[in-house]
């Protein structure tokens, strides 16, 4: 059977082909070797609000509660499954034990291609530019 | 039928590629504001919506005005109009899709749209007119092309289109007057807080709607076989001149009310716009007059109603006229005076233009495809074509063939 | 074949149903209230302020204060119509429009009057604003949540004292980045801001920054309590609303 518009679909299918596998020929992202980001360890305080673990995975959704609790709430008061208790506050609580958030922060959303917008408004520690 | 907009001429090609570089341009603007802010426009702490949210208001008026011919087809069985119906539900979608890219374009934080959704709040006047507008773009985004859909194959209109019909008939007062109330229902701001708002926001649509339609037809005319059926058009400019009579006859009723009353609120954006604000915009404000009684004036005498040469002067004269009134000089006055009593003069900037530009190219091309698709249909089927002598074939007129009804 | 099309929309409609509720359930659920008020908060059923204009008239001394409530909520500095501002001054015509006899005692007259965001008990910034992001506390204050603020700026053309701002632009180019108070945040682009009567402070247990800068002149407190000072001094001095005709119920009072 005759293909119609053979020309046009198989330069496509190719041109396609090529721009999907552009990255692992040509990219270096790809290639080299991924390593763990490596957030700045804090010195002084041992333990953070909640478990290694739960911050790690959890971070995202406990500061948008934060978020409505302080803000909405009027609630600014958290205790967390210890029973110990913080101030809810991105700048006041959780930076000031993770004092550079160039440096702990950014290490793992740069890698995992996230930028959240907490920073347009809330102030860094380390200072803006 | 999408593939009809797909074949056309070289001028029609032609005319959509100077679309597109009329939208290529504006966005140039949108993007500098998407990267700057709005701090591109012209509007400012006392004048906190302009341009794009006078816009949209004149054009939710726009999408209302397609009832002044549904509603005699459906409600009145005035079937004259069949053959105009689907240009008018046409119309009501690239209306409807202006409307709501002047919000998206206004609005500070447009990634953040779907906060109205998340949280979704029906107290808020803007909650209720998201509703609205969505659903009045669908609801004649389902009758236009079911409608068209079954002309095309010689069958009658779906059943299960009824309801829709109707509910979109109700559904076009209601975006209007759910537009009015986003102003009239703001303590302090005398210019809007008026319970006739809503109803000079229909009178003004019902009348620079249609005539904003019939220009667009009779260009359509120009360009293609359709013709209008005599009688749909008289009929319709006589609804545009009743509409234009009470809408003048309501902007007279707030003069009154304003200057009899004597209350210095409700007297000071009126004396503003037509005596203490800049020259440009108090001749703007009387031109409005002017226009306005021109076009009354022509409208409602028959010679001048009915010489069809004169009309699409008559109606572009009351397009200038109601834009004036309603597409910038009710932000305008209901933002001057300020809470403070005090005066922040406000007027569009280039780039605030350049955006509404693409906007409003960007509507033409959603009629210029939507229309060429409903003329490509009728010319299939043989409704309301253009006949030598001048006439439409719905006219019975004596050039016209014989028909066997 | 069609039965099966219709039994897939069926369940993938339900499915997505559920996405969409569940997790809002399961925030609520839990039992667990992780979260309290501090201790040291103060409380009141609908927060108020008297200025007293014998005292504080002058558009200097307001200006200090404005300054000082600028610097601690990082309100930038705008020099154009498209200024920004929390607390600022103007004249008796500006601020009472509709209360401006002719030949009025002259120094009230030229007085300069302290203007800031009344929290009114009837706000109609609450009830225009699409998201929520303007909403009225338990205190009465009428808070702003920036996170949710899409920027619409409805509450601007309802708000009948002209108390809002909006950020035209990037907030922090009109910001001295080097003296930014580091415990407050800046706000974005394209949101609206306006005075927050220091909810950040009452939450501590301080008064806000402008009553306790005014050396007596602002007195702060609630006006459902007949014992707070702001009750102390309407029971005792004849004060004044702005705009009181268009029904909002303002919560800020002039000593006249």
């Amino acid at each position: 059977m005759k293909m119609h518009y053979g020309f046009p679909i198989i330069a496509g299918l190719l041109i396609f082909v090529v721009a999907i596998t552009a990255p692992f020929a040509v990219g270096k992202a790809v290639t080299k070797q991924y390593k763990q980001p490596e957030p700045k360890k804090v010195v002084g305080e041992k333990e953070c609000i909640e478990s290694v673990e739960f911050m790690r995975t959890e971070h995202m959704q406990l500061l948008n509660e934060w978020r409505d609790w302080a803000l909405r709430d009027g609630k600014r008061i958290y205790t967390n499954h210890a029973g110990k208790q913080f101030t809810i506050s991105l700048q006041n609580t959780c930076m000031k034990c993770h004092t550079n958030k160039a440096e702990f922060c950014d290490k793992c959303h740069n890698d995992a291609g996230v930028s959240p917008y907490c920073w347009d408004c809330h102030v860094q520690p380390e200072g803006l530019k | 039928m999408l593939e009809l907009a797909l074949k056309g001429s070289k001028r029609y090609y032609g005319w959509i590629a100077f679309l597109l570089v009329l939208i290529g341009i504006g966005s140039m603007a949108w993007i500098d504001q998407l990267r700057n802010g709005l701090v591109i426009t012209g509007m400012s702490r006392d004048v906190s919506w302009g341009f794009y949210i006078s816009q949209f208001t004149y054009l939710v008026g726009l999408a209302a005005s397609g009832v002044m011919i549904v509603l005699p087809n459906y409600f009145h069985s005035y079937k004259t109009n069949k053959h105009m119906v689907i240009f008018g539900e046409f119309m009501a979608i690239a209306a409807c899709i202006m409307c709501l890219f002047f919000i998206v374009v206004d609005i500070g934080q447009p990634q953040r749209m779907m906060n109205m959704i998340f949280h979704p709040t029906p107290n808020s006047i803007l909650f209720w007119d998201m509703i609205v507008l969505n659903g009045y773009l669908f609801l004649n985004l389902i009758v236009g092309w079911n409608c068209l859909q079954a002309d095309r194959v010689r069958l009658p209109h779906p059943h299960w289109l009824k309801p829709f019909i109707y509910v979109s008939i109700i559904w076009a007062f209601s975006i209007h007057t759910v537009t009015a109330f986003l102003y009239q229902g703001l303590p302090g701001r005398h210019y809007w807080l008026t319970a006739i708002l809503a109803a000079r926001f229909l009178a003004s649509a019902f009348c620079s709607g249609p005539a904003i339609l019939v220009l667009v037809l009779l260009v359509t005319e120009k360009f293609t076989t359709f013709k209008m059926p005599r009688n749909a058009l008289k009929t319709l400019v006589k609804i545009i001149a009743y509409a234009m009579c009470i809408n003048m006859f309501f902007f007279a009723l707030e003069i009154f009310t304003s200057f009899y009353s004597n209350i210095p609120g409700h007297m000071h954006p009126i004396t503003y716009l037509f005596e203490h604000a800049s020259a440009g915009l108090v001749t703007l404000m009387w031109t409005f007059i002017a226009f306005a009684a021109i076009a009354i004036t022509l409208l409602v005498t028959p010679k001048f109603r009915n010489n069809l040469k004169l009309l699409p002067w008559t109606l572009a004269i009351l397009v200038i006229a109601t834009w004036i009134d309603k597409g910038l000089g009710l932000l305008i006055g209901g933002f001057n005076p300020t809470p403070f009593e005090t005066i922040t003069p406000y007027w569009p900037t280039g780039k605030e233009l350049l955006v509404s530009m693409m906007i409003y190219a960007t509507g033409a091309l959603v009629v210029t495809i939507l229309f060429k698709i409903a003329t490509d249909v009728k010319k299939e089927m043989g409704h309301s074509q253009a006949l030598p002598c001048g006439c439409s074939t719905e006219d019975h007129c004596d050039c016209a063939p014989a028909e066997a009804e | 074949m069609k039965n099966s099309r219709r039994t897939f929309i069926k369940l993938a409609s339900l499915a997505a149903a559920t996405l969409a509720v569940a997790p809002k359930a399961m925030a609520s659920s839990g039992g667990h209230e992780p979260v309290s008020v501090n201790p040291k908060a103060v409380h009141a059923k609908q927060w108020a302020m008297v200025i007293d204009t014998t005292k504080l008239h002058t558009a200097e001394a307001i200006e200090k204060l404005a300054a000082l409530c600028h610097a601690d909520h990082n309100v930038p500095t705008v020099q154009s119509k498209k200024e920004i501002k929390w607390l600022w001054n103007d004249t008796y015509a500006h601020t009472f429009p509709e209360q401006e006899n002719p030949h009025l005692a002259e120094e009230v007259h030229h007085r300069a009057y302290a203007l800031l965001c009344n929290h009114c008990e009837n706000p109609s910034c609450v009830r225009v604003c699409p998201t929520k992001a303007t909403f009225k506390r338990p205190d009465g204050i009428v808070a702003m949540d920036y996170h949710r603020c899409i920027g619409c700026r409805y509450c601007m053309a309802a708000c009948p004292f002209g108390s809002r701002s909006f950020n035209w632009e990037e907030p922090r180019k009109n910001l001295d980045l080097t003296k930014l108070n580091p415990e407050f945040p800046t706000r974005m682009r394209g949101v609206v801001e306006k005075c927050n009567f220091c909810v950040e402070r009452l939450a501590v247990g301080k008064m806000p920054i402008c009553a306790e800068a005014s050396e007596g002149a602002i007195v702060f407190g609630d006006l459902y309590d007949p014992e707070s000072p702001v009750r102390k001094v309407l029971r005792e001095k004849f004060t004044i609303r702005r705009k009181p005709s268009v029904g909002t119920e303002p919560c800020v009072y002039y000593v006249i």
